[in-house]
């Protein structure tokens, strides 16, 4: 069925694709060749791409400045706390929506969203100060709490959106065949929500290991998460670049690999009902 | 199939989520609008009723419009950036290429970059004026590099804000395109439909639905940006690139000023709130299925 494509326009087409991700990819791409370079080179106004003396004292620096194994842990525990405790609230949530909607289940779901809307700096003062009296500050099941209430509604749309399409159809049928309420859910649904599962999992993983707002104002030296302790590189000290280079690719490295691999799981429910 | 016993179990189910959304929303909402009644600083320990004084302080305060406008401009740019490049490369990725996985590894990369470390090394590594790679590109032809925080505080924001939101928008626009019914592109073809009458009238009405997803998600996290200006500008200069959720923060955090922060947060809230209308309003006519 597939055509082939004419080479001159196959060459192009890739030519161009080429540049446009190396593009995109390239600010990523100097961080991780800035982060092998002396601080001098890293700021060199004549930038060298692949001759330079490559070094990784960068990252031994990083290292013995901060304790990034806690802070990589906290978002660890983080990320998948507020990740699992969410899923456990929005798929019943989501599946209730899908699979018997009322006339209110739009309305619902559009006040579920724009509760996502509030600049949470909004509520920062009230939170912060039920925090402090809730012995909440700086530990991290109070940034599994919030980050997995400010993620609920992003959660519950994807997985509405993604059981809406799993077709009633079939349940009617097994249902013919005298399938019980546990074998539907063992033999049917299970196997065909986990796709939708599977992405709604890795979203909120990346959103909450990425969330910045509540790590920075919440937590400050047990808790702190790797967006905190990159934030502590914000400010220049001297030469800092190759240095802040090394603990950037530090940050971002397991949850870009994670991306990658999972990139297909990712893509496959990420939709939103974007597809019909 | 819709038994009695079926809505209720639905109506069980669903109860967590909204009870603990309604008690997110609710709670420290109420205790927002009581702070913005009082006059209390984090270093005066004395707080006392203020009234509506803390509304009128922040709506007349210059900052407050400006931060307004701010807020949709960043909204705005970053919307019309990621919508339009998104397409285009969504249809370039929709081709036969050479190597595509790994075209789509580098493109979908920033997606999953922190907002605090692609801030951090736009700002260093990339705009700095004298050592940044930017600069040296200036340089190389012959330009005057342009010292981007300080010339245009905005216009770098929105740069490092779209890099970081592109790749969301060319994943659900190339989902979208490649659900696309072949047949009817070719028979399109077979017509004799050129290439922008193809584009034009089979798949960008096909992108529509997609499109308002990605202004619709977009738009929820784009009104709340914190981190990109927090380490990179801290809303200046001046006040040229705060948004209102960053002048909320140094009303709060920065002046100590609880109450009108807190009058503030009230003030986005109910913006945010006429925003989401708006938006459901728009996006919701496509959504509908």
């Amino acid at each position: 069925m597939a055509r082939r494509t004419p080479v001159p326009r196959l060459v192009l087409t890739s030519v161009v694709a080429w540049t446009v991700g190396l593009v995109i990819f390239f600010p990523i791409l100097w961080m991780l060749l800035t982060s092998f370079k002396t601080e001098i080179a890293a700021f060199s106004s004549s930038p060298s791409f692949l001759f330079f003396h490559w070094t990784t004292e960068n990252y031994a620096a990083v290292w013995t400045r901060s304790n990034y194994l806690e802070y990589a842990w906290n978002s660890v525990v983080i990320s998948l706390g507020s990740t699992l405790v969410a899923l456990a609230i929005s798929v019943p949530a989501a599946w209730s929506m899908a699979f018997s909607p009322t006339r209110r289940t739009r309305g619902i779901l559009m006040w579920m969203l724009s509760t996502k809307m509030l600049p949470p700096v909004g509520v920062l003062v009230p939170i912060y100060l039920l925090y402090r009296d809730a012995g909440l500050l700086d530990t991290k099941l109070g940034l599994v709490i919030v980050l997995c209430l400010s993620n609920l509604p992003i959660m519950v749309w994807l997985l509405f959106n993604y059981f809406k399409d799993i077709p009633k159809d079939i349940l009617e049928a097994a249902r013919m065949d005298g399938a019980t309420i546990g074998k539907e859910i063992i033999y049917i649904l299970a196997p065909m929500s986990v796709p939708g599962i599977a992405s709604a999992l890795l979203l909120n993983v990346i959103l909450a290991w990425n969330e910045a707002f509540w790590s920075l104002n919440l937590t400050s030296s047990h808790a702190a998460p790797l967006t905190a302790f990159i934030a502590s590189y914000a400010s220049p000290e001297g030469l800092f670049w190759a240095k802040l280079s090394a603990a950037s690719t530090m940050a971002i490295a397991p949850i870009l690999v994670l991306g990658w691999f999972c990139q297909k799981q990712l893509v496959r429910g990420l939709t939103f009902g974007a597809v019909k | 199939m819709a038994t009695q016993q079926t809505q209720k179990l639905a109506r069980i189910l669903i109860a967590p989520s909204i009870i603990l959304l309604l008690l997110w929303m609710i709670v420290p909402l109420a205790m927002t609008a009581w702070f913005s009644a009082l006059n209390y600083n984090l270093l005066n320990p004395v707080k006392t009723f203020a009234g509506l004084g803390n509304y009128r302080y922040f709506l007349s305060n210059p900052a407050f419009l400006s931060s307004l406008l701010n807020t949709l401009v960043l909204v705005g740019a970053v919307l019309a950036i990621t919508a339009f490049f998104g397409v285009l490369i969504a249809l370039l990725l929709d081709q036969v290429i050479v190597g595509r996985r790994v075209v789509r590894l580098m493109l979908i990369a920033p997606f999953f970059v922190m907002p605090t470390v692609s801030a951090l090394i736009w700002k260093n590594l990339l705009m700095n004026p004298v050592s940044g790679l930017l600069a040296w590109l200036w340089r190389l032809f012959g330009q005057t590099p342009v010292d981007w925080f300080t010339q245009v505080p905005m216009l770098s924001i929105i740069l490092i804000v779209a890099w970081q939101w592109l790749p969301f928008a060319v994943l659900i626009l190339l989902t979208a395109l490649q659900s696309l019914d072949q047949e009817q592109q070719e028979a399109a073809l077979m017509d004799g439909a050129g290439a922008f009458d193809r584009f034009f009238h089979l798949t960008l009405p096909h992108l529509a639905r997609p499109l308002s997803i990605v202004i619709l998600i977009e738009t929820i996290f784009l009104l709340t940006v914190f981190a990109e200006i927090y380490v990179t500008t801290g809303g200046g200069p001046g006040v040229q690139t705060t948004n209102l959720a960053y002048l909320i923060y140094s009303q709060a955090l920065l002046q100590y000023d609880v109450g009108a922060a807190s009058a503030g947060g009230l003030i986005a809230v109910v913006l945010a709130n006429i925003a989401a209308i708006f938006l459901m309003r728009i996006v919701g006519k496509n959504l509908e299925t």
